[in-house]
C-alpha cells in the first residue's frame, strides 16, 4: 500500500539550482541579455508575444532567457504574468489601413496601388547556412529610397468596389473575451479569431495546411500581406477623450478564396483573416486560411467534416498552454492513482487467473 | 516649426516616445516642479483589438502592457501619464509633461522636448519608410513568345 508522504525539497531546490547553472551554459561564452535577445532574435519575441497575448519585447525576451529558449515555456511565463496585471481598458479597433508598412505584398495584384514592397524578407533568399554570420562583422547599412507618404489602402477594397468580394462591414459590437469568459461553443468569429491568433503557430500551420491538401475546399490567395507599425488609441476616462497609449507591430493577412456560392450567397470570393503582434507572417496566413474554413456555417456552405471546419476540433486544441499543461501534468507524481491502478490490475488478474483454473477444471471433469 | 499641438497630440507622443530620450529631454530642462500623487505609477494592461477582414466588426486581439499615473503639481495643474510598457519612471516624466504643458513654461517645454522628441520620431519612421521604399519592386515585360 501507499503511504502519502512529503518530501523532495532538496531535490527540487537542487534540481532548480542546476537548471540556472545549466541555463547559464559555459561560462567562457559571454551571457546573453535580454536587449540582445529583443534585438537579434525578435522573430523568437514575436511569437511569444503572440502566443502569450501580450505585447511587450521586453517581458518575451526575459521570458525566453528564463526558458533556456523553449518557446512554449516561454509563452507560458508570459501568460502566467499576465494574469496578474490589472486591465486598464479595451483599445479602439486598431486601423491597419493606416500601418507604417515595412512590407506589403499582393499575390493576386500585380501593379497593386502602392506597389509591392518586400521589407526585410528571408523570401528569395536560397536558404544556404552563411558562415559569415558565425564570424562577428559589420553588418552593411540597408539601402533607403524616396518613399511616397500617405494612407496605403488594402487591396481588398478595390475588389470591393465590383461588389466581386463579400464585404466585412464595420460594426461597433463589442466582442467576447476569451480571457474574460471561458470559450463556448458554437462561437462566433470574433471569438474564433482571438483564439486563433493566440494559438500555436504549428497547430495553426498544421491546419492551415490541411485545407490546402484538400481537407475542406478553399483554395486561398494572398490578396495582401502587410507588416508595420499601427498606433493603439484608448479612450482615457480622466480625459474624457482618446490618445495612442503605443505603438505596436503587426502582421495582417487578407486571403481571397474562390467561392461558387451557395444557397445563401451568390458566386463572389469570399475572406479569411490573420492579424497577429509583430513580424508573424506564417502564423498569419495560416490564421486566414483556418479563420476562412471555419465560416462555412456563416457561408451556407456544406460541412465536409474536414478537422479545419471543426470548430471544436480546432479552437480546443489551438491553444499550446492549455495544451501543454495537460500533456505534461502526467509526468507528475501520480502514485496515488497509479497505486489504484496496480490494484485493479491485481484483482482483474486474480479473477482471471481462478475463471481460468475453474475452465481448467471443468475440463478436466 | 510652430504646429497646433493639442493635449491628445502631445499625450500621444508621450506615450510613444523612446523612455531614455524621453527622460534625456526631460533633465535638460532642468525642471523639478514640487507635486503629490493622485495615482502612483502603476503597471497594468489593455486589450487591443482589430477589425475582421480590417474593415468589419472588432474582435480581441491580445494585451498590451501600460503604465499610468496621474499628479498634481504644487501649482495646481493635474497631469497624466499613459505610456506603452512597464516603466514607471516614463509614466512619471509624461505625466509632469502633461501637468507642465498647461502652464506659464508650455512655450519651452513644446520647444525644448516636445518637438524635438515629436521630430526624432518622426525621423525614426521617415528611415524606415525609406528602406522599405527602397525594396518596392519594379517590374520588367520579359519579351513576349506570341510573334
Amino acid at each position: 500500500m501507499y503511504v502519502a508522504v512529503k518530501g523532495g525539497e532538496r531535490a527540487i531546490d537542487n534540481a532548480h539550482a542546476w537548471l540556472a547553472e545549466e541555463r547559464r551554459g559555459d561560462r567562457d561564452v559571454a551571457e546573453l541579455s535580454v536587449a540582445q535577445i529583443r534585438e537579434q532574435l525578435s522573430l523568437a519575441v514575436n511569437r511569444v508575444m503572440a502566443e502569450g497575448s501580450l505585447y511587450d519585447p521586453d517581458l518575451a525576451a526575459l521570458a525566453i532567457k528564463q526558458a533556456r529558449g523553449d518557446m512554449i515555456e516561454a509563452i507560458f511565463l508570459i501568460r502566467a504574468y499576465r494574469t496578474t496585471l490589472p486591465r486598464f481598458g479595451y483599445s479602439k479597433p486598431v486601423e491597419t489601413a493606416d500601418m507604417a508598412c515595412d512590407r506589403r505584398i499582393s499575390a493576386t495584384f500585380k501593379d497593386a496601388p502602392g506597389g509591392q514592397v518586400l521589407g526585410p524578407t528571408f523570401d528569395y533568399t536560397h536558404r544556404l547556412l552563411d558562415f559569415a554570420l558565425a564570424a562577428e562583422g559589420e553588418v552593411p547599412e540597408a539601402a533607403e529610397a524616396e518613399a511616397k507618404p500617405g494612407p496605403v489602402p488594402h487591396i481588398t477594397e478595390f475588389l470591393n468596389k465590383e461588389g466581386l468580394i463579400q464585404t466585412e462591414d464595420e460594426s461597433d459590437e463589442v466582442p467576447g473575451d476569451l480571457t474574460r469568459e471561458p470559450l463556448e461553443l458554437p462561437a462566433d468569429r470574433a471569438l474564433r479569431l482571438q483564439s486563433l491568433t493566440r494559438g500555436d503557430e504549428g497547430f495553426v500551420l498544421g491546419m492551415a495546411y490541411s485545407t490546402q491538401r484538400g481537407y475542406a475546399r478553399n483554395h486561398a490567395f494572398v490578396g495582401e500581406l502587410r507588416i508595420g507599425r499601427v498606433a493603439v488609441e484608448m479612450d482615457i476616462p480622466e480625459l474624457g477623450f482618446a490618445i495612442d497609449i503605443g505603438e505596436i507591430e503587426l502582421t495582417e493577412c487578407e486571403t481571397v478564396n474562390q467561392f461558387a456560392g451557395s444557397k445563401t450567397e451568390p458566386p463572389q470570393f469570399t475572406r479569411g483573416y490573420g492579424l497577429v503582434f509583430g513580424q508573424s507572417e506564417r502564423k498569419s496566413i495560416s490564421m486566414a486560411l483556418v479563420d476562412r474554413a471555419l465560416r462555412w456555417k456563416e457561408l451556407g456552405e456544406d460541412n465536409l467534416g474536414a478537422p479545419a471546419q471543426d470548430e471544436e476540433f480546432v479552437l480546443y486544441h489551438s491553444d499550446n498552454i492549455q495544451a501543454t499543461g495537460f500533456l505534461e501534468h502526467i509526468k507528475l507524481p501520480h502514485y496515488v492513482d497509479f497505486q489504484s491502478e496496480l490494484e485493479l490490475i491485481r484483482k482483474l488478474r486474480r479473477e482471471a487467473m481462478e475463471a481460468g483454473e475453474t475452465v481448467q477444471q471443468e475440463a478436466a471433469e | 516649426m510652430t504646429v497646433e499641438m493639442t493635449r491628445r497630440d502631445w499625450m500621444s507622443a508621450l506615450a510613444k516616445a523612446p523612455a531614455a530620450r524621453l527622460a534625456a529631454l526631460w533633465q535638460a530642462l532642468e525642471m523639478a516642479p514640487e507635486f503629490t500623487w493622485l495615482r502612483a505609477p502603476e503597471i497594468g494592461a489593455t486589450m487591443v483589438r482589430g477589425r475582421m477582414g480590417g474593415t468589419g466588426a472588432p474582435f480581441n486581439l491580445g494585451e498590451m502592457t501600460v503604465t499610468r499615473c496621474s499628479l498634481q503639481l504644487a501649482s495646481g495643474e493635474v497631469g497624466h501619464g499613459y505610456v506603452q510598457g512597464r516603466d514607471k519612471d516614463k509614466a512619471r516624466i509624461a505625466a509632469l509633461v502633461d501637468a507642465v504643458m498647461q502652464g506659464d513654461a508650455a512655450a519651452q517645454v513644446r520647444a525644448e522636448l516636445l518637438i524635438p522628441l515629436q521630430d526624432e520620431m518622426a525621423a525614426d519612421s521617415a528611415t524606415r519608410a525609406a528602406k522599405a521604399a527602397a525594396t518596392k519592386v519594379d517590374f520588367f515585360t520579359m519579351v513576349r513568345g506570341e510573334d
